[in-house]
């Protein structure tokens, strides 16, 4: 008999996919300082997810169509971060600030709406919650081949734009003047961004896809200081996560998928943390203590 | 729309006095996390007492509130050294420390939910994201003549209580140490080299964020707690340049919003002639924000239209 | 319980030969780069002192060192013969004026009081007093007009008149401060320059980063020479020579001197 069952296979790959994905683009989001745009963008997702349930049920179409839920998860995530942008650009309010508003306001409106989604007597909301949780072990091969695509999708845009993102990462005053489109540039990666967030939903649910973004990303940083290595590393410590927890949690009917990826990110995190040589903390202090006691034994030539 | 007395009296007095005074501490604590650009320590802090929540039944093993307080206090004040430590530690810019930190204390909280004991009680995240306000229940009182009677007072609903204490500590932690808090959310260098440790002041900040939005949690939920500590203040933020008038405001809008969005939430939909009332934590959110939104289009010197018409105007001048 | 703080702070007479500020093998470094290496430096017990360098030599490094604001890898540091951390109280300082978010809603008047907040203590209400002493530090620096304004609508000028006001109501025996000339209008560097003569002329010890070459003779007693590490110190005549500032400058330094000396 196999080791690894089908459903546990497909799941494994969908997992491992979607952590390569995340993993890449929440680079761009992490060195842009913009990690916590991606909290919102994934809380704001809900009320469109609701919103496009309604409109389903009220045009007559099968309120729980994937396709139809994601479509609205994007366009309201979309407006927040624009709203998010927005503020920034207009008040005095700091990013910190307009980040936290949008995020509890929408999500505060997605809630209202599910209460009365809940409500109607002929609504089965019963699925809308899962997105919130997300539901990693119920995925079907449709939708381990759509985070496939996805990766691949990510992986290509991030090959082939690797000098305009790195360009926009590092300093987007200086690309504006050269006369780069910056504005099309970030609606790309914006974009980008937004797709692995509203495809991730699904699988690990709107609050640990932020994990993923963001976690796999940090836990690169310590080990590199060049873009293209960090992207290779991000990517793979988000694969390795989705896959180590996919199958974790098929062995262990008390673990759920979800929590243990972001689980074994965040312990990858906490050792890189540590041990990674160039920016870990051991490695660090090494350093000082040795440039310390070559200084007092006026070793160092001056 | 006929409502009986005793039915606002023991349903929508005590939920509205809870959705109030929940208000009124994050509102007031939210002051210093905005203008310290520490924001979203607030959402961290919200997603972040999961685990402790449910460390806290799995260890007493009842549902009884104190050991989920508690439990959720400690997951707090953990997330905080943690976030700080990563920050400090790792050199990781703050937004990427929060966002690792409290996602992974996040999901270790959605695995205990997971495990024996805890699922066998349905102790389910859903109270925890959107609050039980409208489970708050006083039953004392028989019409409003009964309210005259202070005794009265002393019989509300323990989360009420509760949630008056934790303003009144807020409160008064923050009149007292008014100074020290303003210094150091302001130059928090120059709060060291005066001797003020600037590093408990700001744990001291989190850890009162920490208090009013875990108080809150049982009647409003997170996402509440999220707005209400960063809506008012950013509010207030539009309108004045000092500091007084600046958590006075935010104290008014967080109130008002308290009171307005519960309204709106039990007795709007009736009112529209649905007969259902909407979540009312949602509500409070969202009307936090329309207040933020119009605000920011309409308030005098800082809004967005005076910003355009005092540039037309400099311009039609030049 | 801080008046007996106070008193417990020991100033020696400036004749018994103790430093305002003594820093010995202090060295600093950033991402184990060796910002400042093995500084030694008594400075005198009264006088205006110019920490002067090129560009990345860690002058504003060193002051953040000497008063704790950022960790140092080796050295001690005594004010007045004794520790720093028991001698806050003699300690002002006027940071960069980069260093805080203008938006904060304080006024002029706030932010200079905020340089009592160690002599009124924890929990304390700010009392007339205080807020007396904090109007005529603004009044010194020419800035009492604009008491009620909020720092953020004050010009880069008066927002550094402000820093400087907040430090003199300190009260302190030894300043730091970092270029407060740096990019101020002609009447702000005015006023600045007669504070600091008055502090001077008052006993008290200012140690100012300053990038400005030419003015350090006119308004400076002494001068501390940084270029990674200690180069030169000492009375202006005998440290600012030209054969130091080619060793901090290096060949760039020939012409640095001319102009108005």
């Amino acid at each position: 008999m196999d080791m690894v069952g089908h459903n546990t296979l497909v799941v494994l790959l969908g997992a491992t996919a979607l952590g390569l994905a995340a993993g890449m683009v929440g680079c761009f989001m992490v060195l842009r300082r913009r990690a916590l745009v991606s909290d919102a963008l994934s809380h704001a997702t809900l009320p469109g997810i609701v919103a496009a349930f309604l409109t389903g049920m009220a045009l007559g179409v099968e309120g729980r169509s994937l396709p139809l839920l994601l479509t609205g998860a994007a366009i309201s995530g979309a407006i927040a971060v624009m709203t998010i942008q927005a503020i920034k650009r207009w008040t005095r309010l700091t990013e910190d600030a307009a980040i936290g508003a949008v995020l509890s306001v929408f999500f505060g409106a997605g809630v209202v709406l599910l209460s009365v989604v809940q409500e109607l007597p002929a609504a089965n909301a019963a699925g809308l919650k899962g997105f919130i949780f997300g539901q990693t072990a119920a995925m079907r091969t449709g939708e381990a081949v759509g985070l496939g695509a996805l990766a691949l999708l990510a992986a290509s845009m991030v090959w082939l734009f690797f000098k305009e993102f790195r360009l926009l990462a590092f300093d987007e005053g200086f690309a504006r003047a050269a006369g780069w489109p910056t504005g099309r540039i970030d609606l790309a990666l914006m974009a980008l961004v937004t797709l692995v967030t509203v495809v991730g939903l699904q699988t690990v649910g709107l609050v640990l896809i932020i994990a993923l973004l963001i976690t796999p990303a940090a836990t690169a940083r310590f080990w590199t200081d060049d873009l293209a290595r960090m992207l290779v590393i991000a990517g793979t410590v988000g694969a390795v996560s989705g896959g180590v927890g996919a199958l974790l949690s098929s062995r262990f009917a008390d673990l759920p998928a979800g929590a243990i990826i972001v689980l074994v990110a965040t312990t990858l995190f906490f050792i890189s943390l540590v041990v990674a040589p160039s920016r870990g903390l051991l490695g660090r202090s090494l350093r000082r203590a040795r440039l310390r006691r070559a200084l007092l034994a006026g070793e160092l030539a001056p | 729309m006929n409502i009986d007395a005793v039915t606002f009296l023991s349903v929508d007095l005590p939920a509205l006095l809870a959705a109030l005074f929940a208000c009124l501490s994050c509102a007031l604590v939210g002051n210093f996390l905005v203008l310290r650009r520490q924001s979203l320590m607030g959402d961290a802090i919200s997603h972040a007492v999961l685990p402790g929540i449910v460390a806290g039944f799995l260890v007493a093993g009842t549902r009884d509130t104190f050991p989920m307080l508690a439990g959720a206090l400690t997951a707090a004040l953990v997330a905080g050294v943690m976030i700080e430590l990563v920050r400090r530690l790792g050199r990781v810019e703050a937004g990427a420390a929060m966002g690792v930190v409290f996602t992974g204390l996040f999901a270790l909280g959605v695995v205990l939910i997971e495990q024996g004991p805890a699922r066998q009680v349905d102790l389910d995240a859903d109270c925890v994201l959107y609050g039980q306000l409208e489970a708050i229940l006083w039953l004392t009182p028989g019409g409003w003549s009964d309210l005259a009677d202070p005794a009265i007072w002393a019989t509300l609903p323990r989360q009420v209580l509760q949630l008056v204490a934790v303003f009144a500590i807020c409160l008064t932690i923050i009149l007292i140490f008014f100074k020290e808090f303003t210094l150091v959310s302001f130059d928090p260098a120059l709060a060291d080299t005066l001797g003020l440790k600037s590093g408990l002041v700001q744990h001291v900040i989190v850890a009162l964020a920490a208090l009013a939005a875990i108080a809150a949690f049982e009647a409003v939920g997170s996402i509440l707690v999220i707005a209400m500590l960063i809506c008012p203040a950013a509010t207030a933020r539009l309108f004045t340049d000092r500091m007084v008038p600046q958590l006075a405001l935010s104290l008014l809008v967080g109130g008002v919003t308290g009171v307005g969005g519960y309204g709106l939430a039990a007795f709007g939909p009736s009112l529209l002639g649905y007969d259902m009332a909407v979540n009312a934590a949602g509500s409070i959110a969202v009307l936090a924000g329309i207040i933020l939104a119009l605000s920011i289009l309409l308030a005098p010197r800082y809004g967005v239209l005076a910003r355009v018409t005092g540039r037309v105007m400099r311009g039609a001048a030049a | 319980m801080l008046q007996r703080l106070l008193s417990d702070n020991f100033i020696p007479t400036a004749d018994a030969g103790v430093g305002a500020l003594a820093v010995s093998g202090l060295s600093v470094a950033y991402h184990q780069r060796l910002v400042l290496r093995d500084v030694t430096w008594t400075a005198p017990a009264q006088g205006l002192v110019a920490v002067v360098g090129p560009n990345g030599a860690g002058k504003s490094t060193f002051l953040k060192a000497v008063l704790g604001l950022v960790p140092s890898l080796t050295g001690t540091i005594e004010v007045y013969g004794r520790p720093l951390k028991r001698q806050r109280a003699l300690i002002g300082y006027v940071p960069q004026r980069e260093s805080v978010d203008w938006d904060f809603p304080v006024s002029a008047l706030d932010v200079v009081t905020m340089g009592r907040y160690g002599l009124i203590g924890w929990g304390r209400r700010i009392g007339a007093k205080h807020k007396q002493a904090a109007m005529q530090a603004l009044d010194r620096v020419g800035m009492a007009d604009f008491a009620h304004r909020q720092i953020g609508q004050l010009s880069g000028g008066q927002q550094q008149r402000v820093f400087l006001a907040r430090a003199l109501a300190q009260e302190a025996r030894l300043y730091f401060m970092d270029e407060p000339l740096a990019g101020v209008d002609a009447a702000t560097e005015q006023t600045i320059l007669a504070v600091l003569r008055e502090l001077d002329a008052e006993g008290r010890t200012v140690i100012c980063v300053h990038h400005d070459l030419q003015t350090v003779a006119e308004t400076f007693d002494h001068v501390l020479m940084l270029s990674g590490g200690l180069v030169a110190a000492g009375p202006v005549r005998e440290a600012l020579t030209e054969e130091n500032l080619r060793r901090a400058y290096g060949q760039r330094a020939s012409g640095l001197l001319l102009g108005p000396r």
